[in-house]
């Protein structure tokens, strides 16, 4: 019975198929368009439980954009279809014009230039803060090459100044697993942008920082927009408010409301969700 | 000259690199120069037995590096590491039988003395070539090599790690003791290969022969000690280090984890073959019991004693474990077990990481 069902589909000439379409091999990141992320109708169960229902997000390149949502909105889960984590049933997602990310496996998604900073920090403990960056650093990682390769002074300065944006010159060989909690986040973001992301998706990056970290991952990921575009999961609507320009508001698996942090404020239906809860 | 700038600074800011090379240094020629130059009634000369027995320790040390090297710095617990020291001991024990010639028992040009009692009239073809120096050096390094590189490939590209990977190695060296101990393997079975005459054209037994494998031994501990520092303080080091604190991690950062592993396990499979080859000369003799899973649970042992992950540490415990080994089996023989068990307990729940642990933590409240 599947045969003639099989065939059917196949003189059906409305369509494309995928195995007409040319197979693209790492083809390059293009935003010609204004915009580094098209995600479209994208909807992921579990087990009857909708946690992404027909959700519809654009971002624009170095854009700072943050999405907020109470607990269960699906921030988490739209995280992991961007990286590959989670294969939706339906919709589409595309990375630039040009990449579909529905196709890509997790670390070629990682190499087309999308990074992601998990909430725990996990960095290598025993290697020092300098050592970290030089092991995320973008280039060959064949294993022969790093017996016999040396840093040239252009990758030390690389890390130097991926070292002064993320604040921290001062611990360069210090133990990573001697840092602070707040201090391992900021050599995650470090690690990340060796890699040269064109988009960093941050997840949760002030839980469990004091309120001066807080502060310093602001300005840190203010500076970073622009050069890069930075999507940011996060709980702390006074962070939120510090950093955002542009906010999400993500109800049920969709997008509620969207707009600059004052309009998303005034809106009533947000308000009754989600900001009118007593925080 | 710049040779010497190179090793200074690969061993900058490493104190316990540079006492143990300045040691090596120490023994390697100041012992044979005190056995020939001092009157034998001196209290600083070293007898024939000493040389042998401080010998034998640098060979255990070359395995203990070799252990060290995948365990500290890449958590590949190894439990089957002699089976590689014991096939490069084998080679050397195939040379070493082909050099006995007419000498045997039996008195035949080719075949070793097992084989003519065993009434085989030809040599089986994996002895053919051993007979050269050159040749069976090569087999020293390709054999264990081989093994560790299509062990660890099957190993490692499963994702076999942690303890299965231990237990797995274990199996190995048990099962290759087994295949020994058989006589059809043609490897002298039971009482594997002994009896050996003459190295190059020398004299096994004279003075001089043993002086000279004790200077070879000194300097392949030193040039093997400096490899494996110079693996782990490169870029590769680092990668295999990052591996064993978060293997998923270094793979997502696009890490081919198993490669790294593989080519680790190779380099110290192989570490392990040379210090095989260089025991079987000075101890005279090579079976089947060199497989045995206790003696590479005693390997592991050492390395656990003298501290992991610093590659002197390894050389430390070595020499400490054998050093009590020896004076135990003499003095006390029902109790060496018995202490070798309380050892490794008294490590594991008070010395994590060793001897060396415990000197660096009396050098910091000394500060």
């Amino acid at each position: 019975m599947k045969l003639p069902k099989f065939i059917e589909d196949f003189a059906d000439r409305s369509q494309v198929f995928d195995i007409v379409n040319p197979a693209v091999r790492s083809p390059k990141l293009d935003v010609s368009h204004g915009t580094i992320l098209y995600l479209e109708d994208i909807t992921v169960s579990f087990d009857g439980f909708r946690a992404l229902n027909e959700l519809t997000l654009y971002v624009e390149p170095g854009e700072l954009r943050c999405i907020i949502g109470a607990n269960g909105a699906g921030k988490t889960t739209m995280m992991d279809v961007i990286t590959g984590k989670t294969r939706p049933d339906s919709g589409t997602a595309f990375f630039g014009q040009s990449i579909d990310l529905l196709r890509l496996s997790e670390p070629a998604i990682a190499q087309a230039g999308i990074g992601r900073k998990f909430q725990k920090p996990t960095v290598f403990p025993e290697h020092t803060v300098f050592e970290n960056l030089e092991l995320a650093m973008a280039g060959d990682r064949r294993a022969w090459h790093m017996l016999f390769a040396r840093l040239t002074s252009e990758q030390c300065d690389r890390i130097d100044e991926t070292l002064a944006l993320i604040g921290l010159t001062a611990q360069r060989q210090a133990r990573a697993g001697s840092l602070s909690h707040g201090q391992k986040q900021w050599l995650e973001i470090g690690m990340l942008l060796m890699q040269r992301p064109a988009l960093l998706l941050v997840d949760e990056p002030v839980a469990g920082m004091t309120p001066q970290e807080t502060e310093r991952t602001a300005e840190l990921l203010v500076s970073l927009a622009g050069k890069h575009t930075v999507v940011v999961v996060e709980h702390d609507m006074d962070f939120v408010r510090s950093i955002a320009r542009t906010v999400t508001v993500l109800h049920e698996g969709s997008v509620l409301a969207e707009g600059n942090m004052a309009d998303v404020q005034a809106d009533p239906r947000v308000v009754e969700v989600y900001l009118g809860e007593p925080a | 000259m710049s040779d010497r700038s190179v090793l200074s600074r690969l061993m900058q800011h490493d104190l316990g690199s540079r006492i143990f090379l300045g040691l090596l240094l120490l023994v390697g020629a100041g012992m044979p120069l005190a056995h020939l130059l001092l009157p034998e009634s001196s209290f600083l000369h070293p007898s024939t037995y000493t040389l042998g027995l401080v010998g034998k320790y640098m060979t255990y040390a070359l395995l203990a590096i070799s252990i060290d090297l995948i365990w500290g710095y890449c958590g590949i617990l190894s439990l089957g590491h002699t089976a590689f020291f014991a096939l490069g001991g084998y080679a050397m024990g195939m040379y070493l039988m082909r050099q006995i010639g007419t000498r045997g028992v039996y008195g035949d040009p080719v075949l070793p003395d097992f084989m003519v009692f065993l009434s085989w009239d030809s040599l089986p073809w994996y002895w053919l070539g051993m007979d050269m120096f050159w040749f069976a050096m090569l087999m020293v390094l390709l054999i264990p090599g081989l093994l560790a590189l299509v062990f660890g490939w099957l190993a490692f590209r499963s994702r076999v790690a942690g303890v299965y990977f231990s237990i797995i190695t274990q199996a190995l060296t048990f099962a290759l003791m087994l295949a020994f101990f058989r006589n059809e393997m043609g490897f002298g079975g039971n009482n594997g290969l002994t009896d050996f005459k003459d190295i190059l054209g020398y004299d096994l037994q004279a003075t001089s022969t043993r002086i000279g494998l004790f200077v070879v031994t000194a300097v392949a501990l030193g040039l093997g000690y400096i490899a494996c520092h110079w693996i782990v303080r490169s870029r590769f080091g680092r990668v295999i280090t990052a591996i064993r604190d978060g293997e998923g991690r270094a793979r997502f950062m696009g890490y081919r984890v198993e490669h790294y592993k593989l080519w680790l396990f190779v380099f110290s499979g192989m570490l392990a073959g040379v210090a095989g080859a260089l025991y079987v000369p000075q101890v005279g003799i090579i079976n089947p019991g060199e497989f045995a899973p206790l003696n590479a649970i005693e390997a592991v042992v050492w390395v656990a004693v003298g501290g992991r992950g610093t590659l002197y540490g390894a050389v430390m415990g070595a020499v400490l474990v054998n050093y009590m080994k020896t004076y135990f089996t003499v003095a006390w023989p029902e109790a060496w077990l018995y202490a070798l068990g309380t050892l490794f307990v008294v490590v594991t729940l008070f010395l994590p990481r060793g001897v060396v642990g415990l000197l660096e933590s009396l050098r910091r409240r000394e500060r």
